[in-house]
């Protein structure tokens, strides 16, 4: 019997480490091995063990502390679980994964990522030999049947970046994973290389043949020390066994590969100020063109493509480009991974074939709203994107279809949001992160992005003017049309969704001094209902002012010229008796 | 030239490693943060001079990117979640209460030395939302109380040592 822990960051951060080091003394001396194994993408349930008979999963448990490791031992060892049945997981829990479709995280939660073999034992690298086998222009050829388009968020076809670096001439052309993912509420990336980092290499590998590139450069995020350190590992494993360097696998091709370490810098998601990254100085994006396809890294031909782009890129030579193409709708090809966080009962990676409606996603996968609560928005593509009211959750996942309600497919960050969450207040927070990671190259988005900033803070603190709104509007129109890249385009977008569809948040947040989210809390005015109250004076006690005044058994009063709106009071109140308004 | 006077032949071995060329930069930028626990200015000036990279330039990178830091670390790396889902969980309160708790800002260290605390796009364990974490321990599913509580903790324990 094999013991498997799930290990990503996620399981890491729940507590996977001390489980696995708590098994691995239980199991001392049996015979039943340890092994590990990536995110399986069930976040909710971390930590996550499995057991398994050989290669089939026997039984597979969640939310496991240290302290069950001797009874999961026992039983694997006994082959018997009536012991252990309530960290089994459940038949609805299990929905979560029965209902996707997985390609680019195909081996996530099953290989084991440390280990080159169990790649190869899943048909790993037979892809790539498979590609070898054939000219780089029917590789393109494949890739492109599969319809398969950039999964980094603008989703631009794959096949025709290839094609275009792969007749720019040049003898050192460079292939770059972009693994910059710094949408804040996403990570599908940091997932696929810290549980499947082979699936990225092959995929590259793939890609590099294509274009004739001579070596592989992976621009990874520094807040991700455990994806390097693993496709550090997995390189290694992988130049050994011959795939990648010199002549490989007797093809006569041959390509380097390198990982290299962001520093932290939202804008270097985009191509161009990758570059400049790459090339050690500040990510300040560049004019284009000349593209990188023409000029690129060092003004050599360089493709850009995003992790999850690469991880299907295998698949689809394996299996073919029209088997790929069967999935989807007529604009978009595949699968998508989100990563499905926020007020969602079950949040976690998804990997769902487009064409699938967001409320099925939301409700059937996710499992509906947290806490009984109702749903109010979903946020698609981070800061470049936008939020989807309740009347538009039948929209079906497709670049195209996406597009059209103002927000994007985005990389792939999909927070729900409750009525607990104020639009305004959402719209605040990416401003201050645009405002904050604006490189400050174009004046349009390093100034107009801190005014918008500026106004939507005047909004939630209750100084709203009645102008506010069309200068705002103004504002964003200014910012599409005046900044060079991406992220200054797109900054405006979660505003004006937000705007096209809950513009009666801004209008009571200015005219009412009103957040029907509760959110904002210089909005917020706190009264004691005199019938709940009991007097027990639990609340003039917490109250850091002194706001509150009153008599034991006698109903309390909250002075409002004193009040500083902390919430302390309602919070300690036994009796629901602060009102807040 | 500088207050510190650091010891540059740490280093070598670095330069040694790593070709000296401007592409490099932040490669080295990094092993040298790896190395002092900052970057202080002797070390940028001899960084700059060995990769053939002009002060200025060296600076315009160290200030761009928020990896690095400019003044010592403190003892404990406190991280707050400042991603989507603790953003929606409520990660702004628990970040002002630890803010008016260290009486510090994000990026910067306490006078005490022993907190640098840095806010940060996403520490991926949304499903804990809201997180902290303290020298690569994570702490989930806080409320500003807690988060204040666990870091005066981690005070009174030093100041019992």
């Amino acid at each position: 019997m094999r013991i498997i822990i799930g290990e990503g960051s996620c399981g890491i951060a729940a507590g996977a480490l001390k489980v696995h080091k708590a098994l691995e003394k239980a199991a001392e001396g049996k015979n039943i091995r340890i092994g590990i194994t990536g995110c399986v993408g069930m976040c909710f349930l971390e930590p996550i063990v499995d057991i398994y008979d050989e290669e089939k999963l026997v039984k597979r448990l969640v939310k496991v502390s240290e302290n069950d490791a001797q009874r999961i031992v026992c039983a694997a060892e006994k082959n018997d679980y009536s012991d252990i049945d309530d960290l089994v997981i459940s038949k609805e829990d299990e929905e979560f994964l029965s209902l996707q479709t997985r390609i680019a995280l195909r081996n996530c939660g099953i290989t084991d990522p440390t280990a080159i073999d169990d790649y190869q034992k899943r048909g790993g690298y037979k892809a790539l030999e498979k590609a070898l086998s054939m000219s780089p222009e029917e590789v393109i050829e494949e890739i492109k049947a599969s319809g398969l388009a950039g999964r980094g968020g603008a989703g631009f076809p794959t096949w025709y970046k290839w094609s275009a670096a792969r007749k720019s001439e040049s003898k050192t052309k460079y292939l770059i994973c972009n693994a910059d993912e710094g949408d804040p509420g996403a990570f599908m990336d940091r997932a696929v290389i810290e549980s499947d980092p082979h699936a990225l290499i092959e995929g590259m590998l793939i890609g590099a043949y294509a274009i004739g590139a001579a070596e592989m450069i992976v621009y990874v995020r520094a807040e991700y020390p455990l994806a390097i350190k693993r496709l550090e590992k997995a390189i290694k494993d992988a130049k050994e066994a011959g795939f990648i360097g010199e002549n490989i696998l007797e093809s006569g091709f041959s390509c380097k590969m390198r990982i290299k370490s962001g520093a932290g810098a939202f804008v270097c998601g985009e191509e161009t100020a990758l570059i400049e990254s790459l090339e050690g100085k500040r990510g300040m994006p560049r004019l284009k063109p000349p593209f990188p396809a023409q000029s690129g890294f060092k003004d050599e031909p360089s493709n850009i493509n995003n992790v999850e782009t690469f991880a299907n890129v295998a698949w689809i030579i394996a299996n073919g480009g029209k088997e790929f193409s069967k999935l989807g709708t007529e604009n978009s090809k595949g699968t998508k991974v989100f990563a499905l966080t926020g007020k969602v009962r079950k949040s976690g990676l998804v990997e769902v074939p487009m064409g699938m409606t967001l409320r099925d996603v939301i409700y059937k996968i996710g499992g509906g709203i947290k806490n009984g609560k109702k749903f109010k928005a979903v946020q698609l593509g981070g800061p470049s994107g936008g939020c989807i009211p309740e009347e538009l959750l039948d929209t079906v996942i497709d670049y195209k279809a996406l597009s059209e309600t103002g927000a994007i497919m985005g990389s792939g960050g999909m927070v729900i949001m409750d009525e607990d969450t104020c639009m305004v207040g959402m719209s605040k927070f990416f401003l201050d992160f645009t405002a904050e990671e604006s490189c400050g190259k174009c004046v349009h988005c390093r100034i107009g992005t801190k005014r918008m900033q500026e106004i939507l803070t005047r909004m939630v603190n209750g100084e709203g003017r009645e102008d506010d709104v069309l200068l705002l509007e103004e504002l964003c129109k200014a910012i599409k049309d005046g900044a060079l890249c991406g992220l200054g385009q797109t900054a405006p977008n979660p505003v004006l969704t937000t705007l096209k569809y809950f513009r009666e948040e801004y209008d009571e947040h200015i005219f009412e001094h009103r957040c029907r989210a509760k959110e904002c809390t210089e909005l917020l005015t706190y009264s004691i209902d005199a019938e709940k109250c009991r007097g027990c004076t639990l609340c003039a006690k917490k109250c850091p002012a002194k706001a509150i005044e009153g008599e034991v058994k006698k109903p309390h009063i909250i002075d409002k010229e004193k009040c500083i709106r902390c919430g302390a009071c309602s919070k300690v109140c036994r009796f629901g008796a602060v009102v807040v308004e | 030239m500088s207050k510190y006077k650091s010891d540059l032949s740490n280093l070598d071995e670095v330069f040694e490693k790593i070709e000296n060329v401007p592409e490099n930069l932040i490669t080295v930028l990094q092993k040298a943060q790896e190395i002092y626990g900052f970057l202080p200015k002797d070390v940028m000036y001899h960084i700059g001079e060995k990769l053939g990279v002009k002060p200025a330039k060296v600076m315009g990178v160290a200030t761009f990117y928020s990896q690095f830091r400019l003044e010592p670390m403190g003892k404990y790396l406190v991280m707050l979640c400042g991603g989507t889902a603790c953003h929606v969980s409520g990660s702004e309160k628990v970040a002002k209460a630890v803010f008016d708790y260290l009486e510090t800002e994000s990026g910067r260290t306490t006078k005490d030395g022993l907190f640098t605390i840095e806010k940060v796009a996403c520490l991926g364990c949304c499903s804990l939302a809201p997180v902290m974490m303290i020298n690569g321990e994570a702490f989930g599913n806080l409320t500003p109380e807690k988060a204040v509580s666990i870091l005066a903790d981690i005070r009174k324990k030093e100041a019992a040592e």
